[in-house]
């Protein structure tokens, strides 16, 4: 097999790896905010479920979690979650990434100043105006360069998919890689995860220098 | 006289620790009340309850007509929320810390709580604004951030932002502390100007020669009670109590 002919036939999975990337950041980012919420409640009950929820996710290995969210429900009770196998790989990377991420927002929340809070008390602001106007936009940009590292990191992780034979741009390399003996389909892959986050970090840092108009 | 403020009795503790003992505090319309006294002494503490930051043990707070604690049956009974959001309007607390909103500009921290709060018109609150900042002598700095400011002039745009919600009463938590010293004359002077023109004001300070000048009344606190209150060429020239004489002594030398 030629070259190109291996790299046409990895590309036809990018659009998958693509997926999987814009996919779990459009649900594991606001996600991961009501986890942080949950996690930071007044109620014990409900802070300690999320805290050890969260460690679980953390603690143990996606590729594992992968394969529960696709196989288990079949295991267990005799269906599959879907036929198409990209919702129960969204479902699996969402939930985990929105674990790595209600960390961080929790970790930005906690960093905002009380006085930030009483200034919007003693001005009338409502609790919903007092976060979305005021505390939000602070975390965002303190969270920045935390996120920045998540998104790298999922963007390599996007190959964590092979182990259920989901068709993305790795699983592809990996299958001609086996049927020719041949390393190439690993550089291949390596090129395109590099310069995927070559282009996410073009982005997140665009994005980081337009909120450094204060500090 | 009008009166702004009257608390009465207020008692609170964190846990084991009884911070106010029975403070009683009234505020008529015009008036200047400079609050001095020791660290630890309750000062904050009581600022905090009347802005409602804290909640009282006990005790009752009534701004104009409208009770917003009182004990009834030995329990400390509240205004409904929505009740208290209404109340909010009647005052405003500038910070020892400032707590600008670092993202927004000089401008948007002035107009944003009376446009999203009180919901007013914002041709008018940025006319509004522009014409406070002025007063201020920020004029030049209404497009700035927080961070491009001395300490000084942050304080000022505080000043500025809780004046824009047009309070019948301001209180100020120690609004010169955290600034560098060649920095609190201007602070001052803002606050000397406003009590010319007859803003109710209640001043928590450590610049007794400020408190003096400024005020039409000394409160002095000293664990969790106030000590000694009067004119304030009497509790500065005169005092009658003796822990009110070691404090000013401490603070001459
Ligand atoms: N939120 C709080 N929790 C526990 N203790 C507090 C709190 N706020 C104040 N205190 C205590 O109350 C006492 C009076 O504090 P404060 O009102 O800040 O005094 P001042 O402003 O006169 O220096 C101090 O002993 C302080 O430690
Ligand atoms: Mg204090």
């Amino acid at each position: 097999m030629s070259l190109f002919t291996m790299i046409l036939k990895m590309s036809e999975g990018l659009g998958r790896t693509c997926a999987i990337f814009f996919l779990t950041i459009l649900f594991a980012l606001p996600l991961g905010m009501v986890v942080a919420l949950l996690r930071m409640s007044k109620r014990k009950v409900v802070s300690a479920v999320t805290r050890f929820i969260i460690s679980v996710l953390r603690g143990t290995p996606l590729m594992l979690q992968l394969l529960a969210v696709t196989y288990g429900p079949y295991y267990l009770f005799g269906f599959s979650v879907s036929r198409n196998k990209l919702v129960p790989v969204i479902i699996a990377f969402a939930i985990n990434y929105a674990a790595y991420f209600a960390e961080i927002y929790r970790g930005g929340i906690e960093s905002i100043s009380k006085g930030q809070y009483e200034a919007c008390e003693v001005l009338g602001y409502t609790k919903a105006q007092t976060f979305f106007k005021v505390i939000l936009p602070q975390v965002v940009k303190r969270i920045m360069p935390s996120v920045t590292n998540e998104v790298v990191t999922l963007v390599k992780d996007t190959s964590m998919a092979f182990t259920v034979s989901y068709q993305e741009m790795f699983t592809i390399g990996k299958q001609i890689a086996n049927s020719q003996t041949s390393f190439m389909p690993f550089i291949v892959a390596g090129v395109f995860y590099f310069v995927f986050n070559a282009i996410v970090d073009f982005v997140m840092g665009w994005f980081e220098k337009k909120l450094n108009y204060y500090h | 006289m009008e009166n702004v403020l009257e608390i009465k009795d207020i008692q609170k503790s964190f846990g084991d620790n009884h911070v106010l003992k029975g403070i009683s505090v009234s505020v008529n319309k015009g008036e200047v009340i400079s609050i001095i006294g020791s660290s630890g002494s309750g000062k904050s503490t009581l600022l905090r309850c009347a802005t409602l930051l804290e909640k009282a043990d006990s005790g009752s707070i009534k701004y104009h007509d409208t009770y917003v604690a009182k004990t009834e049956n030995d329990k400390e009974v509240y205004l409904s929320k929505k009740e208290l959001n209404k109340v909010k309007s009647y005052f405003g607390l500038v910070f020892q810390q400032f707590n600008l909103f670092p993202h927004y500009s000089v401008l948007k921290n002035v107009m944003d709580a009376p446009i999203s709060v009180q919901k007013r018109d914002k041709a008018v609150v940025e006319e509004e604004a522009r014409e406070l900042l002025k007063k201020m002598g920020l004029e030049d700095k209404a497009d700035a951030y927080p961070c491009e400011l001395s300490g000084g002039q942050q304080q000022r745009v505080a000043i500025a932002r809780a004046l824009a919600l047009k309070p019948d009463i301001l209180f100020f938590d120690e609004p010169t502390s955290a600034l560098d010293p060649e920095l609190t004359g201007e602070v001052l002077k803002i606050i000397r100007n406003l009590a010319e023109e007859k803003m109710t004001m209640v001043i928590v300070t450590h610049e007794m020669s400020f408190a003096r000048a400024v005020s039409n009344r000394v409160i002095f606190m000293d664990g969790g009670y106030i000590v000694e209150e009067g004119d304030p060429e009497e509790v500065f020239g005169n005092p009658k109590q003796e822990r009110t004489k070691q404090f000013l002594r401490n603070y001459q030398q």
